[in-house]
């Protein structure tokens, strides 16, 4: 009768330190920098894959053709005055290869770990290079630019890649001059899948805010198929002609 | 003595499990209602010769262009249009819900609601297998599904023959779909991988996302009901030779799509195309 409260308090006293002692643990523990932690691989070469809106994706479609994309009335009157003859002037080249809409341009991406806190994706179309920063800006002042300034964190639990990307020059969300302001904030997640044949698919899902010329959030999702090596990687430069 | 190591060891167990419980996955919430965005791919289906964004192989091809718009008049080919896949690709909605089993509240089944002329679509979870090849197959198909981390993984087997698109591009009923099922905040987006070796020379990969409604969208149906529309059983049903398709040049005249484009043809799916075109 002496014993059984002993291993009754024994077992309780078992179960709070077991509790208890992997989380003091793992609170003692820095975690692992993002690129150790990551539960997707995303490095690699990978190819777009148009099956979707290709009409919009691989020609240029003719202008005040925005269907699909909730523009209010302001972004509609700036799509309709689309000139494309200003698009070829200097500085204005790039403005379909911005980070709201690089996912969507047939191309191919490669991506890479610059840095355990850092992945970099290069786009070949309009040699575009996205940044997306695991640790948090040094500066608070951002430069504006075409792939703007981008936050990482990855999502442990959907094993996902969520990324933020703000400070963007206005561009365009498709080639026919449909606008997206410098005031937009694109969120974006990336999820990968096995495919048949031991391939890899990369599924990019992009939320795309902008107060000034969008009625709502423009979500659209792209994919791509994961490429043996870099044989068909090949950088083109911005340009005015698609 | 040995009554104190097993109550020892039966603590140890019970432990291991409380401690492990704090970093066991919830699996994500995928039921309620799940607006459609209109965002992508609203056309593919107005033209009747827009095959682009399908790699189609030969067979397929030429399939799809003896198909003729009449057909919908017949009563056994009033369906076709909608498949299994079609809750991907249409304009649709999804109201999702689950059933479960009454003891432990287990999910048996998820449904994905039929929408007009979409058949429901039910998700079995509860580890049947799939039936025999040579049982019936239905529009909607057989699906059992399963849970890769918060990712539901769908397999679709048992489809009947049919379209890949409203437009003719035909679906054979060897057909088979892998749906995934990713929830980030209130997006879902679907992945739909649909392999067809009679049709298709290789798989056709859709995405789609959805956005969680605040309001209920209610599932409509009765999916497809057929009926007379004056073409009578056995007559001759309507096509068209497939080198005399009327329609084959409408994509090129109205959008400047080349015809291989507008005739599917795989390589055209990919960012070397867009460089052909411009040389």
């Amino acid at each position: 009768m002496t014993r059984r409260p002993t291993a009754i308090i024994l077992v309780i006293a078992l179960l709070i330190a077991a509790a208890i002692v992997p989380r003091v643990i793992r609170a003692q523990t820095p975690p692992p920098a993002p690129r150790a932690a990551a539960p997707i691989d995303l490095t690699g070469y990978w190819v777009a894959y148009v099956t979707e809106d290709w009409r919009f994706r691989m020609l240029v479609p003719p202008r005040g053709d925005y269907r699909g994309v909730p523009l209010n009335a302001q972004g509609r009157r700036v799509a309709d005055a689309w000139d494309p003859m200003a698009d070829a002037t200097p500085g204005n080249q790039c403005k379909p290869y911005g980070a709201a809409a690089i996912m969507r341009v047939p191309g191919r991406l490669h991506i890479t770990w610059q840095d355990d806190n850092t992945l970099r994706v290069d786009a070949d179309a309009g040699t575009q290079t996205r940044l997306f920063r695991f640790a948090p800006a040094v500066s608070t002042v951002a430069t504006r630019s075409w792939q703007g300034e981008s936050t990482a964190r990855w999502d442990q639990p959907n094993r996902a890649l969520t990324v933020t990307t703000k400070s963007l020059l206005p561009g365009y969300l498709r080639r026919n001059g449909v606008p997206y302001s410098e005031n937009t904030k694109v969120t974006e997640y990336f999820d990968v899948a096995p495919t048949p044949g031991n391939g890899q698919l990369l599924v990019v899902t992009a939320v795309v805010d902008d107060p000034t010329y969008l009625a709502r959030r423009f979500i659209v999702s792209s994919h791509f198929k994961k490429e043996r090596d870099g044989s068909k990687w090949s950088p083109i430069p911005c340009s005015a002609r698609w | 003595m040995l009554r104190a190591l097993v109550t020892l060891g039966a603590a140890l167990v019970i432990a291991l499990l409380f401690a492990a419980s704090g970093t066991l996955r919830a699996e994500s919430e995928l039921t309620g209602s799940w607006a459609a965005l209109g965002s992508e791919d609203l056309a593919g289906d107005t033209i009747p010769v827009d095959y682009t964004g399908l790699p189609l192989n030969e067979e397929g091809r030429t399939r799809a262009l003896t198909y003729s718009e009449s057909q919908l008049g017949m009563i056994e080919r009033q369906c076709q249009g909608w498949p299994a896949f079609y809750f991907v690709q249409g304009p649709f909605g999804l109201k999702i819900w689950s059933d479960t089993e009454p003891v432990k509240g287990k999910v048996v089944s998820y449904t994905i609601g039929a929408w007009e002329d979409r058949a429901p679509m039910v998700i079995w979870m509860d580890g049947r297998p799939h039936p025999s090849k040579f049982a019936e197959h239905t529009r909607a198909g057989f699906t059992t599904g399963m849970w890769e981390g918060n990712t539901l993984v769908a397999s679709t087997t048992h489809m009947q023959a049919g379209f890949i698109r409203k437009t003719g591009p035909p679906s054979s009923d060897e057909t088979t779909m892998t749906t995934r099922f990713y929830r980030h905040d209130d997006v879902l987006t679907v992945l739909a991988v649909i392999e067809d070796a009679v049709y298709l020379a290789e798989p056709q990969i859709l995405t789609r996302s959805f956005q969680l409604s605040a309001t209920e969208l209610s599932p409509t149906g009765p999916p497809c009901i057929t009926t007379f529309e004056g073409t009578v059983i056995g007559a001759s049903t309507p096509h068209y030779n497939p080198d005399k398709n009327p329609f084959v040049d409408e994509m090129t005249k109205k959008y400047g799509v080349p015809r291989e484009a507008a005739l599917g043809y795989p390589e055209t799916l990919y960012p070397e195309y867009r460089l052909k075109m411009r040389r």
